[in-house]
């Protein structure tokens, strides 16, 4: 039964820099990275290369010491160039230097109709050992899926309503058969739906228009609609002792070639955006790809932030640094480290905000340049009614984060923590007054619940 | 602004840890950060971006609100105090006399309690909260312009040190901090706060034949106790030295006396709008304040077991510090509830409590403040159930 779903409550953040409507290839060879803190779950990596080792895209890199049967698999062919250690020889990234041809590791290759007749086994044990696994994520908690158990239902949302984020019509054209396969495999893997939501106030992106075997839901609002948790908890909510799964269709794309092709091929096109690019665009690259080439003579001026992702749920990364495996979207914005005199009284209209106190004038609806000032100081939870505005879920977010902080554990499995991870309650880090580091503390929470 | 910028920075480094003055680090950054906007960056994980608001900017904007309140309130207290002596005065000596009374009471409480925030965070290192720019403008506000000024200096620190700090500052607290302060004095001292206190009227001065400081709620006191008729000696008071002053009207442009910055149902009104506009108050709270009180007023004109019982309902909107409470007091986030159901509850309660105090309980002409203080109390109960609610709600998707 497919769903159509309106939501109210949410908000909008427009940034100046929209990426443009056209794909750039990138000058290879570049370096690609496999940074284990991107996969939320994996307590502690074992190497399975070394430095100077080559390696063909698929072959395993790393896996959890507590679980085996997950590889973590090289995005591209080439070299393993550095093994980049943090403090207590915390593995931070494994470098690899790309060949200009890329070869891949040769899985077994099946055509549509021998696909559906493959066992949920076979498809399984292809899937881990390629890589492939790892995009799927499930919930609660946010991790990479467990292969043992067998979830209630899969979600893929099928647009993205974070600040600047990549077309989906763009970034995923041209790849309906893929796209169609891996939604078939995924079936095989649970008893009830494959819900895949589509924005509802807007054109259908053509890969996505013939796409069957799902249950298309729609879902209309302000962000966060296109985030899977406010998706779930509209459409199917997870309860205690639920686990759903959820994927983002890159990664069932992802999947569908790595059956119809038998490769495991990161190829993605990510965009390039934010105030301080010169010319925000998409270009064609792998998983992990260093932001170098892509930046390069493409930013307007020196003090910048490069983020992975987007604005709100991104990581700050280095101007020679890497793509997160799961990230589509590189913002670059201004850094903010300015002092500015009156600056939290003065009137203003160029400065974003979601309230409307004194002297913020701006209208929401324009497109701002946004720093990455914290615009004042951390201070106790002091306004209230303002997180429910932007969380669109049956969820009190500021009693939810006061159990986390109070590692109360009937509270916080009473007040939902099942239903969120750290980027359903990002607005609410965003419009906080008191300039509480809330995903984090989510993070905290579910850490706590999951591992005690 | 660089000269300032740089003199500051030179400061900065004698109050950082190691340095000579490192325990007066929050005093010198609140000062920093009041002059400029500190140039702390996001960290590398979460929002890379935040909003423009800050606390600063909120309670600013809550001060912004209260500015009608006290310039009408300066003007009232000196319009009183001619009015009392018989006599017509100028504009500038109203303001003049008005000024003359409050700007010292404010001075008071904000010192008072700007320097009790100040030995706090040096002793608990924490920084300055934006919180008593606002209660410090509250506590004046709430007050008679003849209180002695060392009651405003006792209740201040009272209100600050056993109604916020010992609950751990800004945030924290569990009752309104400005009405702990009042109630303080209004147990402690009553004479100074009860009673005939309101108009300022001077040590050597001698009021006007027939002149009577008694406030609405006073005579609707004296009608529930001697059997009056509360709407005719509302009409008739102030005969011969200032007619129909227990007007509607005149009560609800303020024209009347009583506490500095309450009188007037006009300026908090604007006040309110000012809160809903820029969406720091919660019009929620605000409206089912009014709401409740009217609501209870026509319940009791229902019974109309005594005359204060029979006084129409709208009256009560205007008399008192209903207005001013349900403005500036009910809707302070930090002691009200804080889910939005909650936040109906409250109000509701916050008004139809008043009313019954006023009426009810002669004995406590002014319900507002204790229906404030009582509910403050509540607010936690109020959102316990409503978030079992939400609980149980989970709880029953998760059996279907």
């Amino acid at each position: 039964m497919s769903k159509t779903i309106k939501l109210r409550k949410g908000f909008d953040i427009n940034l100046i820099g929209k990426a443009d409507n056209k794909i750039a290839e990138v000058s290879q060879p570049e370096t690609f990275a496999l940074k284990p803190e991107d996969y939320k779950g994996l307590q502690r990596p074992k190497l399975l290369i070394n430095e100077g080792d080559t390696v063909k895209a698929g072959t395993p890199i790393f896996h959890d010491k507590n679980n085996d049967q997950i590889m973590y698999c090289s995005p591209v062919s080439g070299k393993i160039t550095g093994i980049k250690r943090g403090e207590k020889r915390v593995i931070q990234e494994i470098q690899i230097l790309a060949d200009k041809e890329i070869s891949y590791e040769k899985f077994e290759k099946f055509s549509v109709s021998e696909l559906k007749n493959q066992s949920r086994e076979q498809l399984q044990s292809q899937m881990l050992k390629s890589g492939a696994w790892v995009n799927i994520i499930q919930r609660p908690y946010g991790v990479i899926a467990n292969q043992d158990e067998t979830p209630k239902s899969i979600f893929v949302s099928g647009f993205d309503s974070h600040p600047l984020a990549p077309d989906y019509g763009i970034i995923f054209k041209g790849q309906e058969n893929y796209l169609q396969a891996g939604f078939n495999v995924l079936k095989k893997f649970t008893d009830g739906f494959v819900h895949f939501n589509l924005r509802g106030n807007a054109e259908i992106p053509s890969v996505f228009s013939q796409i069957k075997n799902v249950e298309l839901n729609k879902v209309a609002g302000k962000h966060p609609a296109g985030n899977i948790g406010v998706q779930i908890h509209h459409i199917d909510p997870i309860n205690k002792g639920d686990v759903v799964w959820t994927l983002n269709p890159w990664g069932v794309i992802l999947i569908g070639k790595l059956f119809l092709e038998g490769k495991y091929d990161t190829s993605k096109i990510v965009a390039l955006a934010g105030s301080e690019v010169s010319n925000p665009q998409y270009y064609k690259t792998y998983a992990g790809a260093s932001i170098h080439p892509l930046i390069e003579n493409n930013i307007n001026s020196d003090n910048v932030r490069y983020i992975s992702g987007n604005v709100l749920t991104g990581n700050k990364i280095e101007s020679k640094g890497y793509m997160g495996y799961y990230d589509h979207l590189i913002t670059v914005i201004p850094e903010g480290d300015k002092h500015e005199f009156l600056g939290w009284i003065l009137p203003t209209i160029k400065k974003l905000s979601f309230h409307r106190a004194f002297g913020l004038l701006a209208k929401t609806s324009k497109e701002f340049n946004v720093t990455t000032n914290t615009n004042g100081e951390p201070r106790a939870f002091v306004q209230t009614g303002t997180f429910e505005k932007v969380t669109p879920m049956d969820i009190y977010p500021t009693h939810l984060l006061k159990a986390i902080i109070a590692e109360d554990f009937d509270d916080m499995e009473g007040l939902g923590i099942y239903e969120v991870i750290e980027e359903d309650l990002a607005l609410c880090e965003f419009i906080d007054v008191s300039k509480h580091d809330i995903q984090s503390i989510v993070r905290e929470g579910l850490d706590l619940i999951q591992y005690s | 602004m660089k000269f300032l910028r740089d003199a500051l920075d030179k400061t900065k480094s004698h109050f950082e840890k190691g340095k000579k003055f490192e325990k007066f680090y929050y005093i010198f950054e609140s000062i920093d950060t009041l002059m400029f906007t500190p140039k702390e960056t996001t960290h590398a994980k979460g929002v890379q971006i935040r909003d423009a608001v800050d606390m600063k900017r909120m309670m600013m904007t809550v001060i912004i609100a209260m500015i009608p309140c006290l310039l009408f309130g300066i003007w009232n207290v000196g319009q009183q105090h001619f009015i009392a002596l018989g006599q017509q005065a100028e504009f500038l000596d109203i303001i003049l006399i008005g000024a003359m009374k409050v700007v010292p009471i404010i001075a008071v409480s904000y010192i008072v309690g700007l320097g009790i925030e100040f030995t706090f965070s040096v002793f608990r290192q924490h920084p300055i909260n934006e919180g008593f720019l606002v209660t410090g403008m509250l506590i004046p506000l709430v007050l008679p312009a003849t209180i002695p000024l060392w009651q405003v200096a006792l209740a201040t620190a009272f209100a600050v040190i056993i109604g916020k700090e010992a609950f751990g500052g800004t945030g924290m607290n569990i009752l309104n901090v400005a009405l702990t302060a009042r109630a303080f004095l209004y147990f402690a001292y009553p004479s100074q706060i009860s009673g005939e206190v309101w108009t300022f009227i001077g040590d050597n001065a001698q009021a006007v034949a027939g002149f009577s400081g008694a406030t609405p709620l006073a005579l609707g006191a004296d009608a529930v106790a001697n059997g009056t008729n509360m709407m005719t000696s509302m009409s008739s008071f102030g005969e011969g030295w200032y007619d129909n002053i227990y007007s509607f009207s005149n009560m609800f442009f303020g024209f009347m006396p009583g506490s500095i910055g309450e009188t007037s149902t006009l300026m908090c009104l604007i006040g309110a709008f000012i809160l809903i506009a820029t969406g720091v108050g919660s019009w929620k709270i605000i409206f089912s304040v009014f709401a409740g009180a009217y609501g209870m007023g026509l319940i009791l004109n229902g019974f109309g077991a005594n005359p204060f019982m029979d006084m129409p309902a709208h009256y009560h909107l205007v008399i008192g510090g209903l207005a001013f409470g349900a403005v500036f007091m009910a809707s302070d986030p930090v002691t009200a509830a804080q889910t939005e159901t909650g936040k109906w509850i409250y109000g509701f309660g916050i008004g139809m409590l008043t009313v019954v105090i006023r009426v009810l309980n002669p004995a406590y002409p002014e319900g507002i403040m204790l229906a404030i203080l009582f509910f403050n109390v509540f607010a936690p109960l109020i959102d316990f159930y409503v978030v079992k609610a939400n609980k149980k709600r989970r709880l029953q998707r998760a059996t279907v």
